[in-house]
């Protein structure tokens, strides 16, 4: 099975756009994770039924027994993250503030502190307007562990394109390369690369490669807004030769991106033109590798 | 005083806010400009400054001394992340995985799991004439950028005055790294395009910042592109909407090649000056 993941670095390069569209050409080839479960967007464009939905529970949150504690201050003095301070002679946990690691629960003398699961949000399985199936999150406000919560997101997306003999996973990742990203990542087998050719577009693609060049997968690239900076572009198809990473396309700056989006298209149902072509032809060649 | 310069979506313009900003408002006063987006971190490409200072930065994960151990596994009972592993006749440690919690190393009966500093991310402070640039850079692989964040936070802290004016750029989203970054400021400044994506995301961030009982006002970059559906959702729901950056091509070239704006379009000043006037004016009535 292909497991094809979009990332970018930075943010608001055109990736979800991009990933939205190769989910619309994939059609009922594939199915779709959308693993940017902070701010998850693509469903604007795919309109998914919100079929399924389940509560997702990971990462421990201490709470203190009034009744049971002795106010000895032992956990406030062990907690690496202060995140238990006394509150009207009280010891109160702080859940914006806590690890989770327990180390308090295992100190207090007399057992009032309990360890309990987090619902950090949701995952939902939809139809979308493809006909093909979409598995998408939604974490909640501060939540932690959203790396864990990509995982669930592509594991699930895994089962059913077993379950329904699919061969293609279209996978949306997060920006940067902190956790959820790292996660958004394990298993992939092609990365794609959106870029802009900017300073900052630049500066971000090469971190991320760095990141990829861990997981050692091989990865191909498209240049968004290439037309903004012909100098920088030039740039970056020099890094991409460098480090033998695919050239893909390279896509014009073209506000038609914003139009399709606010009619909740994506860009390959609005544009009948250039744009639509290059991103076709973009997927015949992610869609081989 | 605090500002955060936040979005819920990548790529609104956050780091071009906060280093036109930062300079602009330079020309008039000191100003501490902080980069906290350490996974990605872009406003140095827009600053020039000397380097005054360079730190590396750390965090601690256990080692495993195996002279006294007497394999007896309570390190791994007691982590909760599955940093620490008893394997046969060793104990394995993933420093990856560790969060800095000190449970195994403080609760082995034998100590033998000492805490050693590893290396997380570098912290860089340039200066240049008013303006003071602050940025940290998350090692590649590691995950963990909260900590690196709330180190950088502690320095900029602990080494400039109470009430200078310190804008910090957080990082995109709304998980924890966008919390730390936020949490202590006094105000907040939501940078968001006017795009079905924007306003989704807008309403993310908002959510949380009432969560943190914040104070907040909104930017609208790349005005004029989509619709008017963020402005609406400002007026319906009470938020001051302070600034709005026009949507230009020009803008985007500027930018891509690491150029400050309000120097060559006089629109980007007078959006700036606005922001200036707002932050002023709240700054009066707080006392801050």
């Amino acid at each position: 099975m292909k497991e094809i993941v979009i990332i970018s670095g930075k943010g608001g390069t055109g990736k979800t756009s991009i990933t939205a569209s190769f989910a619309y050409l994939g059609d009922k080839d594939v199915i779709v994770a959308d693993c940017d479960v902070d701010a998850a967007d693509m469903h604007l464009l795919v309109q998914p039924d919100w079929g399924k939905s389940e509560n997702f529970h990971s990462g421990l949150l201490a709470k203190i027994d009034q009744e049971k504690c002795i106010k000895c201050g032992k956990c406030a003095e062990v907690c690496r993250w202060n995140a238990i301070p006394v509150i009207d002679k009280k010891y109160i946990v702080q859940p914006l503030d806590c690890e989770g690691c327990g180390y308090c629960a295992i100190i207090c003398p007399t057992d009032a502190i309990s360890m309990n699961l987090q619902n950090v949000g949701n995952w939902f399985l939809s139809n979308i307007k493809t006909g093909t199936k979409m598995v998408h999150a939604k974490l909640g406000i501060g939540a932690e562990n959203s790396g864990k919560l990509v995982a669930k997101v592509k594991n699930e997306a895994k089962a059913i394109a077993e379950k329904e003999g699919k061969e293609i996973i279209i996978v949306d990742g997060s920006p940067g390369i902190g956790c959820p990203v790292v996660s958004s990542l394990s298993g992939a087998t092609y990365v794609v690369l959106v870029t802009e050719p900017s300073v900052s577009g630049i500066h971000d693609l090469k971190r991320v490669y760095e990141l990829v060049k861990k997981f050692g997968i091989k990865a191909g690239c498209i240049i968004n807004k290439a037309d903004i900076n012909m100098e920088k572009s030039n740039d970056i198809h020099e890094f991409l030769k460098a480090e033998n990473i695919d050239f893909i396309a390279d896509i014009p700056y073209n506000e038609n991106f914003t139009k399709a989006m606010t009619m909740g298209k994506t860009i390959v149902e609005f544009d009948n033109g250039k744009i639509k072509q290059i991103l076709e032809n973009s997927w015949e060649k992610i869609k081989t590798k | 005083m605090k500002i955060a310069i936040a979005s819920g979506k990548g790529g609104t313009g956050k780091t071009t806010l906060s280093t036109n900003l930062a300079s602009f408002w330079a020309e008039k006063t000191t100003i501490v400009l902080t980069d906290l987006d350490v996974e990605e971190p872009n406003s140095g490409l827009f600053i020039e400054g000397k380097k005054v200072h360079q730190e590396n930065k750390f965090k601690m994960i256990p080692k495993w001394e195996k002279t006294d151990c007497i394999l007896c596994g309570n390190c791994q009972k007691v982590c909760n992340f599955n940093a620490v592993m008893k394997l046969g006749e060793m104990i394995m440690v993933f420093p990856e995985l560790c969060h800095g919690c000190y449970a195994c190393s403080e609760l082995c009966p034998t100590k033998s799991l000492p805490m050693i500093p590893k290396k997380m991310g570098e912290l860089k402070y340039f200066k240049s004439d008013n303006l003071d640039f602050i940025e940290s850079k998350l090692i590649i692989g590691e995950e963990q950028a909260v900590s690196l964040i709330k180190q950088t936070l502690d320095y900029v802290n602990n080494n400039f005055p109470k009430n200078t004016i310190k804008i910090f750029d957080a990082p995109p989203g709304t998980s924890c790294p966008v919390i730390e970054a936020t949490k202590d400021a006094d105000l907040i400044l939501l940078v968001t395009e006017p795009t079905p994506f924007g306003l989704h995301d807008l309403k993310l961030a908002v959510d949380t910042m009432r969560k943190l009982k914040k104070n907040f006002g909104i930017i609208i970059n790349r005005f004029g592109i989509g619709d008017n559906k963020v402005e609406k959702y400002c007026s319906e729901n009470k938020i001051p909407f302070i600034a709005k950056i026009p949507n230009m091509r020009k803008i985007a070239e500027l930018y891509s090649t690491g150029n400050l704006l309000y120097k060559e379009i006089p629109e980007v000043k007078v959006q700036l000056e606005n922001i200036i006037t707002f932050i002023s004016k709240y700054q009066q009535e707080n006392a801050l």
